[in-house]
C-alpha cells in the first residue's frame, strides 16, 4: 500500500480541494497535519491489487466525495438517551464528527480523570498529548489514517492519572445524522502507570442516507495500566466506516478489546497492538454480525516486541444474506520477544448459501522458545442442533436464531458492561432472526 | 397399567423407515395405549434407536412405509417441533451440546413455546425458576445446572437427568425413553426412574428403549418388545425381560426365524417362490 501516486485520484483530489489548514498556533500539531497532508496528496488509493484489501473493494467507497460537515445538527438528550450508558462516568458525544457539549456529561469526574473534547484538552494539557497524538497510529502508509490525521480538528481524549483506576466506563458517542458528509472522528485514550479505565467507542447512524466515518483511535497504555476497550459499530445500513486503530503497550500493561460490528455497507477495521514493553498482555475479541449485501473486513496485527507477552484473540462472524466477512488476523514474534503465549482463532458461522467468508490468520516468528497457536473454522449451524431444539417445540427460524445468537454470545458475554450486553443481546436476537 | 378401554395414543402400523438409503425398520407394528410402560428391548443394531428417531422426525430418517397415528392423527403429517407441542417426547441416547444457550433460558423457552401452544400460561423468569428448581430437587440435580450451558461439560449422568428434567417440564403423553439407562449408576437410576415413575399418569405412556433389564426393575413394564433385523419379533410381560437378562437374545431370534419358517410363513413363501 506504499505504492506512490503519480497523479491524484479524482477522490483525493475532491476530499482535500476545499481543505485549509486551520489557524491553530500549536506547531508541532499544525506540523503534523502538514506532513499528513503530504501523505494524503502522494498515497495512492487502495485497490483490490494490494495484499492489505485483496478481498474489500472499496471503489464504491472513492466514487462519493463528502465534505465534512460544517456545523452540527440540533439534537436533544432526550433523542439519545436511549444510547446512553447506565454505568457511565464521563460521556462525549459527537453528532456529524462535531463535538456536542450540550449532549455530553463530563462533570462530577475524580480529579485525575480527564475526558473532554481534544481541541479544550489542547489548551491546557497540550505537553501531556504531545507525545501521544498520531504517534500511535501512523500515517505515512495509510491513506485513511492520513485523511484524519489532516482533518484533525477536534476528537475525544481521555486520561487516565498514574495510579488511579476509573472503574465506570467512559462513553464516547459517535452519532451519524445527515447523509453526504464524511466526519473523521479520533479518540486518544492516555492510561498512565498503574491506572485502569474502560472505553466504549460506540457509533450509531441516524440516517438511511450515504456517509463515511473514517475513524481513527490510539491508546496509549503505559506501564502496569489496565485498559478495556469497547467498540461497537451499528452505522446505517448504506454507510461506510474506515477505522484505525493503534495500542501501545508499555511493561506489564494489559489491553482488552471487544469489537462488535454490526452495521454500515462496508466497513473495514484495522487494529494494530504492539507490545512495546515486556510481559504485556492483550486480549482481543470480535464479532461480525452482517447480513444483506453488507462487507465486513477486520485485520489486526499482535506486534510481540518484547518477550514474556501474551495474547488471546477470539474473531467471530456470523454472515448472512449474500454478505461477505473478511478476518486477517497477524501475530508478529519478533527477534528477542521470547516466552511469548499468543493463541488465536477466527471461527465463521455461515447462515447463507451465498454468505461468504475470508479468513487468513497468520503467525511470523522470529524467536525459539514460544508458545503460539491459531486456526480458523467456516462452518453452518449444526443440524443436530438445530433438531434437538425443533424436538423441544421451537420453529425451526427460533432454533436457527438461537444457535446463531448462542454463536455471538461468547463474545459478548465477555463485554464488562451489563446494560450494554442487555442491549447488543436484544440487537442480535432481532438481527439473528432476521438473517435465518 | 394395562386397561383395554384406554385411550390409543400411539398406533405403528407396518412402519418401514431407511437411513442413507438403507432400510433399517422393516414392518414396525405397535399400539400403546394410555397408562402403559412398554419397553422396547434388542441387541445393538436391531433398529431401536431408529424407531424412536423415525418418530420424532429426525431428519436422517426417512419413513418409507406404512402410517403413524398420535392420537388417531397421522403424526407424519406434521413438524417435529408440532409433534413435540402435540405430547410427543424423545429422551435421547446422546443429548447435544448447545454452548452458549444457558439451560435456564432453554428451559424457559421450551417450557414457555410449549405451553403457549398448548393455550396454558407461560411463566416470568423468576416464576419459572422457582417452578424448575422444584422440579430439579425430585431429580436431585444441583440448581448450579441452570446457570451452565445446555448440557455443555455434563457428563453422561448429568445429560440424562437433563432430559427426565425437560420431560417433566413438558408433560409429555408419550415419552420414549433412548438409553436412559446408560451412563447412569445404580443411585442415578433409581432417582431417575423414581421421577419417570412419578410423571406417569392414567393418562400418558413411556416407551423404554432400552440394552439391559436393569431399568425394568425400577420402572415396571406392561410390554416387553423384542427387535432384530427391523423387526420386532417378540413380544412379552415383564417376564420377558428377565428371562432375556438370563438367556440372551439369541433363543428368541432361533425361534423366531424357526417360526419364520415354518410352511405358511411370510418368509417361507418368500425363499420358496
Amino acid at each position: 500500500m506504499t505504492t506512490v501516486a503519480t497523479a491524484r485520484h479524482p477522490y483525493i483530489e475532491a476530499l482535500l480541494q476545499s481543505y485549509e489548514m486551520p489557524r491553530s498556533g500549536i506547531s508541532w500539531l499544525n506540523a503534523r497535519r502538514s506532513a499528513a497532508l503530504e501523505r494524503a496528496n502522494s498515497l495512492a488509493v487502495p485497490t483490490t491489487r494490494d495484499e492489505d484489501w485483496r478481498f474489500t473493494d472499496i471503489s464504491p467507497l472513492t466514487k462519493l466525495h463528502f465534505q465534512p460537515a460544517a456545523e452540527a445538527s440540533r439534537l436533544s438528550l432526550a433523542d439519545l438517551s436511549h444510547y446512553f450508558i447506565g454505568e457511565a462516568a464521563g460521556r462525549l458525544v459527537f453528532v456529524d464528527g462535531l463535538f456536542a457539549p450540550d449532549l455530553s456529561a463530563t462533570d462530577d469526574l475524580p480529579a485525575g480523570v480527564q475526558v473532554s473534547n481534544l481541541a479544550e484538552g489542547l489548551k491546557h494539557h497540550g505537553a501531556l498529548i504531545e507525545p501521544h497524538l498520531a504517534r500511535h497510529v501512523p500515517f505515512n502508509d495509510n491513506l485513511f489514517v492520513a485523511l484524519n490525521t489532516c482533518y484533525l480538528r477536534d476528537g475525544a481524549l481521555v486520561r487516565i492519572a498514574k495510579d488511579l483506576v476509573h472503574a465506570a466506563p467512559v462513553h464516547l458517542l459517535f452519532v451519524s445524522t445527515r447523509p453526504e458528509i464524511a466526519a473523521y472522528p479520533r479518540c486518544l485514550v492516555i492510561a498512565e502507570t498503574g491506572s485502569g479505565c474502560t472505553v466504549v467507542e460506540d457509533y450509531v447512524g441516524l440516517t438511511d442516507g450515504v456517509y463515511v466515518n473514517n475513524a481513527v483511535t490510539e491508546i496509549a497504555v503505559a506501564a502496569n495500566a489496565r485498559v478495556k476497550h469497547v467498540r461497537l459499530q451499528h452505522e446505517s445500513e448504506g454507510s461506510f466506516h474506515i477505522a484505525n486503530c493503534g495500542v501501545s503497550l508499555a511493561r506489564d500493561a494489559a489491553y482488552a478489546s471487544h469489537t462488535v460490528t454490526l452495521g454500515a455497507r462496508m466497513s473495514r477495521h484495522d487494529l494494530n497492538v504492539v507490545q512495546q514493553g515486556e510481559g504485556a498482555a492483550a486480549r482481543i475479541d470480535g464479532l461480525a454480525l452482517i447480513s444483506g449485501r453488507q462487507l465486513a473486513d477486520t485485520h489486526t496485527l499482535l506486534d510481540h516486541a518484547k518477550p514474556n507477552g501474551k495474547s488471546v484473540q477470539l474473531h467471530k462472524c456470523i454472515v448472512g444474506g449474500a454478505a461477505h466477512a473478511v478476518f486477517n488476523g497477524k501475530v508478529l514474534v519478533r527477534e528477542g520477544a521470547q516466552l511469548t503465549d499468543s493463541a488465536q482463532e477466527s471461527r465463521n458461522l455461515l447462515l447463507s448459501s451465498r454468505a461468504h467468508v475470508d479468513t487468513k490468520p497468520q503467525l511470523e516468528i522470529f524467536a525459539d522458545d514460544v508458545k503460539c497457536s491459531h486456526g480458523a473454522t467456516v462452518g453452518q449451524l449444526d443440524t443436530e442442533q438445530v433438531f434437538y431444539l425443533k424436538s423441544r417445540g421451537l420453529s425451526e427460524a427460533r432454533a436457527r436464531s438461537l444457535l446463531t445468537y448462542a454463536f455471538g454470545a461468547e463474545i459478548i458475554d465477555r463485554i464488562p458492561i451489563p446494560s450494554l450486553v442487555a442491549r447488543l443481546e436484544r440487537i442480535v436476537l432481532d438481527q439473528t432472526q432476521s438473517a435465518s | 397399567m394395562i386397561k383395554a378401554d384406554a385411550k390409543v395414543l400411539l398406533e405403528v402400523r407396518n412402519l418401514s423407515a431407511t437411513v442413507a438409503g438403507v432400510e433399517i425398520l422393516k414392518g414396525i407394528d405397535l399400539t400403546v395405549r394410555a397408562g402403559e410402560v412398554h419397553a422396547i428391548m434388542g441387541p445393538n443394531g436391531s433398529g431401536k434407536s431408529t424407531l424412536a428417531k423415525a418418530l420424532v422426525g429426525h431428519p436422517a430418517y426417512t419413513v418409507s412405509g406404512g402410517e403413524v397415528l398420535f392420537e388417531g392423527k397421522d403424526l407424519f403429517a406434521i413438524a417435529p417441533e408440532e409433534r413435540s407441542r402435540a405430547g410427543l417426547f424423545l429422551g435421547f441416547q446422546y443429548p447435544v451440546e448447545i454452548a452458549g444457550v444457558s439451560n435456564s433460558a432453554f428451559l424457559r423457552l421450551i417450557y414457555n413455546t410449549v405451553q403457549g401452544a398448548r393455550g396454558k400460561d407461560e411463566l416470568d423468569p423468576l416464576e419459572f425458576d422457582d417452578f424448575v428448581r422444584e422440579k430439579m430437587k425430585l431429580l436431585d440435580m444441583d440448581p448450579n445446572f441452570l446457570d451452565r450451558s445446555v448440557n455443555d461439560g455434563f457428563s453422561g449422568g448429568e445429560k440424562k437427568r437433563n432430559e427426565i428434567l425437560q420431560m417433566a417440564l413438558l408433560e409429555p403423553k408419550l415419552a420414549i425413553l433412548d438409553e436412559t439407562d446408560s451412563g447412569l449408576d445404580i443411585d442415578a437410576l433409581r432417582t431417575v426412574a423414581g421421577s419417570v415413575n412419578r410423571l406417569m399418569t392414567p393418562d400418558n405412556a413411556v416407551v423404554l428403549v432400552t440394552h439391559y433389564q436393569r431399568l425394568l426393575n425400577y420402572i415396571v413394564p406392561d410390554y416387553v418388545h423384542v427387535m432384530e433385523g427391523g423387526k420386532i419379533i417378540k413380544t412379552g410381560g415383564k417376564a420377558l425381560a428377565e428371562e432375556l437378562e438370563t438367556r440372551g437374545y439369541d433363543w428368541v431370534v432361533e425361534e423366531y426365524r424357526r417360526q419364520e419358517s415354518r410352511p405358511g410363513s411370510p418368509a417361507y413363501a418368500e425363499m420358496h417362490l
